[in-house]
């Protein structure tokens, strides 16, 4: 079951990874997310179900994804509203457009159709399916990290995160705000999309309200991941978001298997996300003020000393 | 160079809160100015630069760079060919990125590409330009932790790195305290005669604006009341300036404090 912990966990922080793009780097509540989980699950699933090559399909369910980014940044950049509520409604729009793509069905099992879940198993027999999935998933996400690290690293990518501490920093450098906010949030939801058509392969099906509360578990796993380490370092920080990510997904397994001793059950997971993120929140600004705090003891005592 | 032809600016046209912030401003500014421009709150000095800048839109008028008109272009695409730099210490550079970072951005103007354009040639290169601040040891450091003069350095040092046809500093060492208000200002001037740049400072400060480039323009009321260069902006004082200020002001002020703040 261990495994089980470890491959949700790595699937999920793929999806993380597109939250902390919008959220951490771009400084963008974007909410597109829920929707364009859905959408890259429906996508992946359709094609597969209709026999394209798993690769193709989950390269156009990262596409589809980037659609949804493209789509939402269009909104946001020429309507000038704000990046919250064109999300709210590319991800509402996408409810109906997730239905079409399942061809008006809210499911669609995987069950009789080869998925990454079943060929990994066979590719690694010698391993037992579970440990073969597990393998088959790190190094997806290894290789995803390994991409976005070198993304960030570039100009283009450094010019993004310059974007989320300060819009006018980049256009004093001659770069279009537009023109950047259609590729972070193009990437962030292309990263969506591909985790929602892992997990639909994972679970065994795609599901048009898989993206409910997305966001906000995101969220959480990153707060998570801000907890275990402090750092700058971009290759840091992504690996810190894959992290959190497992934890968080550890802590609802756990959840589901020991709640019932305090009589949760897995209906009350989305309050208890909302909370932990609540919760998070309070222990960030705690930990801010504290050391703020510290440096102003520090400062009084070292003016005390030059006296 | 720069001319900027009956610009008009009108806020909120149309409504109780209508304020004309520039009337019919008509400036030329040619090769190696360098002007201070002075006046009292709400005389439209920082609107100009806005003007120049491409924040906001003109009402009406003409701007020309280079005899190119660039009225309708946008505010990034003027930064191709503009440097500014403003109050707030923090708008010119981000501060959740390195040193390196920041500078990395800021050797080409435009969008960046996927390339890596940092190397072991640039880390020299960027720790020579952190030498005259200090900062050379610094460069993996977050721009966050840097002091307000610090950052206030680092930006010019951003700004003058593509050599803009036009620098405009925005009352950039107001926000900073005295000592390194100073710093800031002896840098300022070092690099615009180092890399021959034509400059625009707008200053609450009268000696800065006394010693600082050929030229001194002073506003009131959306006007330009004042435009002195040559031998005669090199024997400007603070009270012949104050004295200009009060025979050619429009607005009847109670006292000196109301005209220029020192």
């Amino acid at each position: 079951m261990i495994e089980g912990i470890f491959i949700e966990g790595l699937i999920f922080s793929i999806m993380a990874l597109g939250i902390l793009i919008s959220f951490r780097l771009l400084n963008l509540a974007d909410l597109t997310c829920d929707g364009s989980v859905s959408t890259g699950a429906a996508v992946a699933a359709i094609m597969i179900v209709n026999g394209v090559a798993i690769p193709v399909a989950m390269l156009f369910a990262f596409l589809a994804g980037v659609l949804c980014g493209l789509c939402t940044a269009a909104i946001h950049n020429h309507l000038r509203i704000p990046g919250l509520l064109a999300g709210i409604l590319t991800m509402t729009m996408l409810y109906s457009i997730n239905l079409r793509i399942l061809g008006n069905k809210a499911n669609l099992p995987l069950i009789k159709v080869d998925t990454l879940y079943k060929v990994w198993p066979k590719m690694m027999s010698f391993l037992s399916p579970e440990v073969a999935s597990l393998i088959g998933t790190l190094i997806l996400i290894i290789v995803l990290k390994i991409i976005l690290d070198l993304f960030f690293h570039s100009d283009l990518g450094i010019s993004l995160g310059a974007m989320g501490g300060n819009e006018q920093v980049v256009i004093s450098l001659g770069m279009s705000p537009s023109t950047l906010k259609y590729v972070g949030i193009g990437l962030s939801n292309g990263l969506i999309a591909l985790s929602g058509a892992l997990l639909a392969q994972y679970q065994g099906f795609a599901d048009t309200s898989l993206g409910t509360g997305m966001v906000v578990q995101g969220l959480a796993a990153i707060m998570l991941g801000e907890f275990i380490f402090n750092t700058n370092k971009i290759s840091l920080i992504t690996l810190r978001v894959i992290l959190g990510s497992i934890i968080y997904k550890a802590l609802m397994y756990f959840g589901r298997k020991y709640g019932h001793y305090v009589g949760i059950t897995p209906n009350d997971f989305k309050l208890l996300t909302g909370l932990l993120v609540i919760i998070s929140l309070v222990i960030a600004s705690t930990r801010q003020r504290a050391s703020e705090e510290n440096a102003r003891k520090k400062a009084l005592l070292r003016i005390k000393e030059d006296n | 160079m720069l001319e900027i032809n009956h610009v008009t600016k009108v806020f909120f046209p149309g409504t109780v809160n209508e304020k004309v912030a520039l009337e019919d401003i008509n400036l030329k500014v040619n090769e190696g100015d360098v002007i201070s421009v002075i006046g009292s709150n709400g005389s439209g000095k920082s609107t100009l630069f806005n003007m120049i800048a491409g924040t906001f839109p003109v009402t009406s008028g003409t701007i020309k760079l280079d005899s190119k008109d660039i009225t309708k272009e946008k505010e990034y695409k003027r930064a191709f060919y503009m440097g500014r730099i403003f109050q707030d210490p923090t708008k010119g550079t981000s501060g959740n990125m390195s040193i390196k970072d920041n500078l990395s951005l800021s050797l080409t103007k435009g969008m960046k590409g996927l390339k890596f354009s940092y190397n072991n040639k640039k880390k020299a290169q960027f720790e020579e330009l952190l030498k005259p601040i200090h900062l050379s040891d610094r460069l993996e450091d977050n721009v966050g932790l840097l002091s307000g003069g610090q950052r206030q350095a680092l930006t010019l040092i951003m700004a003058c790195l593509s050599k803009p046809r036009l620098l405009l500093l925005d009352e950039h060492t107001a926000a900073l305290d005295p000592e390194n208000a100073r710093i800031v200002m002896e840098l300022t001037k070092q690099y615009i005669t180092k890399e021959k740049l034509t400059a625009m400072m707008v200053t609450h400060n009268m000696q800065f604006a006394i010693e600082f480039g050929n030229r001194l323009i002073m506003m009131d009321e959306g006007h330009i009341i004042m435009d002195v260069s040559g031998e005669e902006k090199k024997n400007l004082t603070i009270p012949i300036l104050i004295e200009r200020f009060k025979s050619l002001s429009k607005k009847e002020y109670t006292s000196d404090e109301g005209l220029l703040t020192h």
